[in-house]
């Protein structure tokens, strides 16, 4: 086994999680379809939502069994300076930029339609009551905060205050549930729905995916939590770190693009 | 398992077992299995995929109805087709063809050849490869299983424009098995596309600098690049489309104050770049064979390079001119326009190195370089007929029509199959270790040849006539050039059994290739006939 080699490439044996994890999302999609169309495939709705569920859970469960094998092989590797081969952290950093710039081109395709449509139409269109600027300013707020506490939080990791790390890391991802919160009780009082024309459709789905990425960048913070009380990261070594950061800040920007193009503008004067 | 991966990140050199069975195949995390797997599914997929335009070509071969709206039996069992069958088949063989066949296809390739290529031992995430590839049945399984729901398969092109694709004119589930079935094959291409880009960018061996990769590998690393960014684009036109047909929503519903154009837009934002994620990888594999086998350098390699990159930027900004009809702003239409023409530059400059590599060359006239003449020539005949297409006046005459079906069909089988056969005989051996047949390839690809313009050519002249696309019946005047076409389709069709009984022989008994058949100067060659599991012993250092 003693094999000698030349370069530094990460190149892992074979593992069941991927294409697991293809299966529960195929079961997954599956389910979807069934609770879509319950009756033509001449199954209860909630036989269709159990598959649903079930899809999910074997997806959910990959996930998780992948993420640890990645965790596991990080520690391995260890956080000493220099313990992770360049090209392998090179290799990372591309991935997740990449990540990030396919998820802000699907962004673009929703405020496309959201330039496309409220310039078409007079906008907002004269049947809809406008929610007050109240919440969405304070939820600004909230993100905004969150941008600073994750910063703070990493300059604390390069100093090594580990103490203070976790406690930004924990105020930063409180300050997303808090944001979600927010945002949930702004959908409970809304006076329209999603199906009340155009500005229902593009402010749910904008907003709605939105919020379902502040979840997941939540979930990626309290990872991240976790990983920091058990000892993992050093000042130099925080791959995971970073990239959980950069996520949360583009989070946050398409969010200041929500506030603005989705809230402020067409609401001139309305407060 | 992933304790002795973590105990030596390379210490599975002997995990690959003498025969490998599916759970090898299942879980495996090397990029030439996965590779393999690809082309095996895009073969599987062209089969579904030809019937289909069999059944298209058999319908159209005379005026009147031939299978439609008439019972008929073959042996035990009857037959009766709707003109909504019609309607699923041309919406089905595209899909199928577009991102189950050529797209696949391509990867298919890359996946085999990039890294190896580049002097690199994998990909750059070769679980998330894995993860990729196998998501894909997923898909393909959705868009199959569609023709067996209450409403069958959805009937509306494979363009999916609403309103034909709204829950009113559409109302059964295969409309969304089509949807979820892009989610899922958006998700592979764009994971897919990442791995690529962070392949080449991070993975090359000393001394592979950017401009001294094989062109193969540009034009692989230029189509990621144009997957990452279109396809999630892709993803929220029918994510809107979705949520209009299930929950309400009024993206393309104008009684909600939607447009069905707004669609359109979005849609050919994707798919317009998909069609140069069809060819880019073409381009490079016509540029690799041309060269081997014109004993030459490729003639202008950095031009061939800012070629690509210019046909790709270029190709992000045209997509508009699907839609000259639509009744767009006159001004945008004349954008749409002149950056298209523009298109014709990038291309031009590669058909002319192309022919300038050959000049003066020791040409080699094996099977792959057949095909890649014919890829310079045919190719070109689809290149200046979209060049008539973007003219927006005449695009009024023939939008819709079987001009832009011939028009299409000269890019993606003159140009997408014929270089995906020059790559595969090519690169066959390298794959397999063993040589294809070159005179069962040779017949292969004379009737291909033959049959893909008699199949193909007729219907610029029925376009210019007139002759509607996607309608299963004409006037009696178009008769003759139909039935042209419907001869030259069942030829073409019967052809590539011949492919798949020359693939499936060879691999087994065909001559025994070496390392170097064919005297390639890329990586690839340096290796043995198949490659080592991890491609090089020692990583090469180019010079």
């Amino acid at each position: 086994m003693a094999h000698h080699h030349d370069h530094d490439f990460f190149i892992p044996a074979p593992s069941i999680w991927a294409p697991l994890s293809c299966i529960g999302g195929g079961i997954m999609a599956f389910g979807f379809l069934f609770t879509l169309h319950p009756t033509d495939f001449g199954m209860s709705a909630s036989i269709a939502h159990l598959i649903m569920a079930m899809g999910f859970t074997l997806l959910a469960f990959c996930v998780f069994q992948w993420w640890r094998l990645l965790v596991h092989e990080a520690r391995h590797r260890g956080f000493k300076e220099g313990s992770v081969p360049v090209v392998l952290d090179l290799a990372n950093r591309y991935g997740m930029v990449f990540f990030i710039a396919s998820e802000v081109m699907f962004f673009a395709a929703f405020f496309a339609a959201f330039f496309y449509l409220s310039g078409m139409n007079v906008w907002p269109p004269e049947n809809i009551e406008t929610l007050t600027l109240h919440l969405p300013t304070v939820n600004t707020l909230l993100l905004l905060t969150s941008g600073v506490t994750v910063t703070w939080a990493h300059h604390a990791m390069q100093e090594g205050n580990r103490s203070r790390t976790r406690k930004m890391i924990f105020l930063t991802y409180l300050l997303g549930v808090i944001f979600l919160s927010c945002q949930m009780y702004e959908y409970h009082h809304a006076s329209f729905a999603l199906h009340d024309g155009v500005y229902g459709s593009t402010f749910y789905m904008l907003t709605g995916f939105h919020g379902f990425h502040v979840f997941v960048g939540s979930i990626m913070l309290m990872v991240l939590h976790l990983r920091l009380s058990q000892g993992d990261f050093s000042a130099k070594e925080h791959f995971y770190f970073e990239a959980t950061a950069w996520y949360w800040h583009f989070v946050d920007v398409v969010w200041i693009g929500l506030y603005l193009f989705v809230y402020l503008l067409p609401n001139g004067g309305h407060h | 398992m992933s304790a002795e991966a973590i105990s030596d990140n390379h210490g599975h050199h002997d995990h690959a077992p003498s025969k490998k069975g599916f759970m090898y195949y299942l879980t495996t995390t090397n990029h030439k299995d996965i590779g393999k797997m690809y082309l095996l599914t895009a073969l599987n997929f062209f089969i579904i995929g030809g019937l289909f335009a069999m059944f298209i070509r058999a319908e159209l071969a005379e005026a009147g109805y031939q299978l439609l709206n008439h019972p008929f039996s073959v042996g035990p069992f009857t037959f009766s087709f709707s003109g909504e069958f019609f309607n699923q088949m041309t919406a089905m063989h595209a899909t199928f063809m577009i991102f189950f066949a050529i797209i696949p296809a391509f990867i298919g390739l890359g996946n085999f050849f990039v890294p190896i290529m580049i002097g690199s031992p994998d990909m750059a995430f070769p679980r998330l490869n894995n993860w990729s590839f196998w998501i894909l049945p997923f898909s393909g399984l959705l868009m199959l299983l569609s023709f067996f729901v209450p409403g069958g398969a959805p009937g509306a092109g494979w363009t999916s424009y609403p309103p034909l694709t709204s829950a009113a004119y559409s109302p059964g589930p295969g409309m969304d098995m089509w949807i979820l079935g892009i989610h899922l094959a958006g998700a592979s291409s764009i994971l897919g596309s990442i791995n690529f880009i962070v392949t080449t960018l991070n993975m090359r061996a000393p001394g592979m600098t950017l401009f001294k990769m094989p062109l193969f590998v540009w034009s692989m690393l230029v189509t990621a690049w144009l997957q990452l960014i279109a396809t999630p684009v892709l993803a929220g036109a029918v994510t809107m489309l979705l949520t209009d047909r299930n929950f309400g929503t009024s993206f393309f519903n104008m009684a909600g104050g939607g447009d069905p154009v707004l669609y359109q837009h979005i849609f050919w934002f994707y798919s317009h770049p998909a069609v140069y994620i069809m060819i880019l990888p073409g381009f490079g594999i016509i540029s690799e064979v041309i060269a081997t086998f014109s004993r030459k350098p490729l003639f202008g390699y950095i031009t061939m390079v800012w070629a690509i990159i210019g046909i790709a930027v270029l190709g992000c900004l045209v997509w508009a001119h699907h839609m000259f009809t639509v009744g767009m702003d006159p001004r945008a239409q004349m954008m749409f326009m002149a950056m298209t023409f523009l298109i014709g530059v990038p291309t031009g400059i590669k058909v002319f190195n192309w022919l300038a590599t050959m000049w003066e060359g020791v040409l080699e006239f094996t099977t792959s370089m057949k095909f890649a003449i014919a890829f310079v020539g045919l190719f070109t005949i689809g290149g200046l007929s979209g060049i008539v297409c973007a003219a927006a006046p005449v695009d009024y005459q023939i939008h819709d029509t079987y001009y832009v079906v011939a028009h299409i069909h000269y890019v993606f089988f003159a140009g997408s199959f014929l270089s995906i056969m020059a790559g595969v005989y090519y690169w066959f051996p390298k794959m397999f270790g063993r040589l294809m047949s070159e005179k069962m390839g040779s017949v292969h690809f004379w009737l291909t040849f033959i049959f893909m313009n008699v199949t193909f050519f007729p219907m610029h002249f029925l376009g210019l006539m007139g002759m509607p696309r996607r309608i299963p019946d004409y006037n009696p005047v178009f008769s003759d050039l139909n039935l042209l076409c419907s001869i030259g389709a069942f030829g073409l069709g019967a052809t590539q059994i011949l492919l798949i009984i020359n693939a499936f022989w060879s691999a087994k008994h065909g001559k025994l290739a070496g390392s170097n058949p064919w005297g390639g100067h890329t990586l690839e060659w340096q290796v043995s006939s198949p490659p080592p599991e991890h491609n090089f012993e020692k990583i090469p250092v180019v010079k």
